[in-house]
């Protein structure tokens, strides 16, 4: 490259990972709408046999919607930021260019056997980990290539300081490397017998070791693809989009060392009253509190980075998307710590609160931010313009009631549940049996059923909204700087 | 410091992984050895059990169903005697589950009857009226997968000494012993079930899967 010319990055991988994005969100999204209908409506468990229960759904839902959607969207934006902030074009090294492929390809058929696996019953049963061994060894050796990919990249790089979002997207890499290594540590019986299936695996450790290093896994897994690698998304798109430098680079660094540090002490507030020492339990509960710093510290970093601008926030819904997502993170972040308070997850753990806590974070700040992401990326890596403001508005706003149907019904739910649980009369007899609180709930399962399907229907917007856009997007004949440039 | 860190990707990455992995060195490794210990009388899952077990697991049972009992009166009037860290010392993976949809099943053998299970997996709502659960007919003609079972007793056996074979310990022995076991310990719940198709599959030399989840499910107690 001589200096002066422009750089053109080679959007291939990344537009493959978009693709991936959207499909795992129709898929994963509406598993997640179907299982809420059947909470709801018991009777839709048997639309496909024994395939169709909520049980067998549910780990396709969940590993759908985080394995499938939030991973295809942290390597879209990967492949599309990476390139932009190294100032190097994949386009310039062969190898890098046949990794990102590879790395793409390998995961697609990783993802489909995992969903025929998980149709099929074929679970290790700890949650957000189900797959089996031989399918470990696969997502191992993708995570490898994505290791490749980002090292390989910023081996050639000519930017020498790396940008804040490298900095979580490395962090990313590796906490899951660590974590998913550990956890999914098992003996395949079928090496040591000789018989039997030879994809089923036992367990590396036992009882309360393995409920350990399971929470200590799906507590950081959170952390490291919900959390570290949505705010590597922010970072970057919100001070593009937005035309403003981030607020402050001082809180950048104490929120990102402070977030690595702390996160992974408050896995133990997953086994709060469960047979792990008190000490770990207290452990857990003490860092989730002191969570709140370095989770803050990145939200109003973000939030000041709109100072002076919010009308901004007016004009375009790109922003609003991305505001609100902050704004689900900072509450996400609060409600976790508050959850981890000894006395209130005496009464939340185990009931619909939880499951409203994950999908207040989930379904606000990563799926938000997800498809403002993808949004941004979109006239700049097909040159069009986006195919409509007012449809982008309407989406705004129905996934957004969604959103609040689903966590306030689910706020509710487990309250309740919480409390018929505990409730005994004037003798200190229980006063409900376990149905009474099935039976009393099931109202804001349906309130909880119409919030998800909400946000689906808006989903399907998104993805109309995008295919448009590429399809029949007015062409640009050169590349937005800041906002992206939208048809009314 | 950190400007240099931000230039040297190599160093950056080992810093950002010292700071992640600490927490997991002093929270997760001290107590090992200690969760590790069976409570006294505690004997490993029998073969069939186990195949029970990964029926249980097969359908995601533990996705509604916690395995754990809180020290709370509410918790030990409803379900029974509080979790203990050595009631699951074979318990691999470790089943507690994170949400109730259904009630806790750590002691259910202590209340519930093979019939009641039999019925209940067939049509919950004929057993508890109101119930979401979905029905289980299918593992009413499904296989249960009883070498894989043995192979994974064998596995624990053989990589984690878990003690099968000693002396007041589970019996495993050799594949045609554990299928004498198998039968026998089947016998005894199918003779208690009605369903026919059940009776007449175990006539043939099949177990189907709610035998072996019913036998299971018995023993958690």
């Amino acid at each position: 490259m001589h200096p002066g010319n422009a750089l053109n990055y080679d959007y291939t991988v990344a537009k493959y990972f978009m693709f991936a994005t959207l499909l795992f969100g129709i898929i994963g999204m509406a598993i997640g709408t179907l299982i809420a209908f059947q909470m709801a409506y018991p009777d839709l468990n048997y639309l496909a046999g024994e395939y169709g229960t909520f049980s067998r759904l549910r780990p396709l839902h969940t590993s759908g919607v985080i394995f499938g959607f939030m991973l295809s969207g942290i390597w879209a934006t990967w492949y599309y930021i990476g390139q932009r902030v190294l100032k190097v074009s994949m386009a310039e090294s062969s190898f890098l260019m046949f990794v990102g492929k590879l790395h793409f390809w390998l995961y697609m058929i990783t993802m489909i056997i995992a969903v025929i696996t998980l149709f099929a019953g074929v679970s290790t049963s700890k949650e957000y980990a189900e797959l089996e061994w031989p399918l470990d060894i696969l997502v191992v050796l993708v995570w490898v290539l994505w290791g490749v990919s980002i090292f390989g990249l910023i081996g050639i790089r000519r930017e020498k300081t790396l940008y804040v979002s490298l900095w979580y997207y490395i962090a990313t890499f590796l906490g899951i490397a660590m974590l998913y290594l550990f956890n999914n540590m098992a003996v395949p019986t079928y090496f040591v017998s000789g018989m039997g299936d030879w994809w089923h695996s036992v367990s590396m450790y036992a009882g309360t070791n393995d409920a350990l290093v399971q929470w200590w896994y799906g507590h950081n897994a959170v952390a490291f693809v919900f959390t570290v690698g949505i705010i590597a998304q922010i970072y970057y798109f919100l001070p593009k989009e937005s035309g403003q430098p981030i607020f402050s680079y001082k809180l950048s660094l104490f929120a990102f060392w402070g977030l690595m540090f702390v996160y992974l002490w408050a896995g133990g507030h997953h086994l709060i009253y469960s047979t792990v020492p008190d000490w770990m339990q207290t452990m857990g509960s003490v860092f989730s509190i002191v969570l709140i710093l370095p989770s803050w510290g990145s939200a109003i970093n973000i939030l000041l980075t709109m100072k002076g601008e919010w009308s901004q926030l007016r004009e375009s819904p790109l922003i609003k998307f991305m505001i609100l997502a902050s704004t689900f993170y900072m509450f996400s972040t609060l409600e976790g710590p508050i959850l981890s308070i000894k006395s209130v997850n005496a009464l939340a753990h185990f009931t619909d609160w939880i499951p409203g806590h994950v999908h207040d974070g989930t379904l606000g700040w990563v799926g938000f931010m997800t498809m403002a992401a993808l949004y941004h990326m979109v006239p700049r890596m097909f040159k069009r313009e986006l195919y409509s403001k007012s449809l982008m508005e309407a989406q705004f706003w129905i996934q957004t009631t969604g959103i609040v149907l689903y966590f306030s019904s689910m706020w509710i739910a487990g309250i309740t549940q919480g409390m018929m649980w505990r409730a005994t009369d004037e003798y200190g007899n229980l006063l409900y049996t376990f149905i009474d609180t099935v039976e009393a709930i099931i109202p804001y399962y349906w309130i909880r059923a119409i919030g998800g399907l909400l946000y689906l229907v808006g989903f399907f917007m998104f993805v109309y909204n995008i295919y448009k856009s590429i399809s029949v997007g007015k062409v640009l004949d050169k590349e937005p700087k800041s906002a992206s440039p939208m048809a009314a | 410091m950190f400007s240099w860190l931000e230039k040297n990707p190599f160093f950056f990455a080992v810093a950002v992984f010292i700071v992640i992995a600490y927490a997991g060195i002093v929270e997760v490794l001290p107590d090992f050895a200690q969760n590790a210990r069976p409570i006294e009388g505690k004997k490993p899952y029998t073969v069939l059990q186990l195949a029970g077990r990964n029926a249980y697991i097969k359908e995601s049972c533990n996705a509604c169903h916690s395995q754990l009992i809180r020290p709370f009166k509410s918790e030990t009037d409803r379900y029974g005697m509080y979790s203990v860290s050595g009631e699951y010392a074979y318990d691999r993976p470790f089943l507690w589950g994170s949400k109730r949809t259904g009630p806790d099943l750590l002691r259910v053998g202590n209340f519930r009857t093979t019939d009641w299970h039999e019925n209940h997996m067939w049509d919950p709502i004929s057993v508890v009226p109101g119930s979401i659960m979905p029905a289980y007919k299918h593992m009413f003609s499904n296989n249960a997968n009883i070498e894989t079972a043995y192979a994974e007793a064998l596995t624990v056996k053989k990589v984690f000494n878990v003690p099968y074979d000693t002396e007041n310990g589970t019996k495993l022995g050799t594949w045609e012993e554990a299928q004498a076991e198998v039968k026998a310990e089947a016998q005894a719940i199918v003779d208690q079930m009605k369903n026919q198709d059940v009776k007449d599959a175990f006539a043939r030399g099949e177990i189907r899967e709610i035998v072996a989840l019913i036998a299971y499910l018995n023993s958690l107690k």
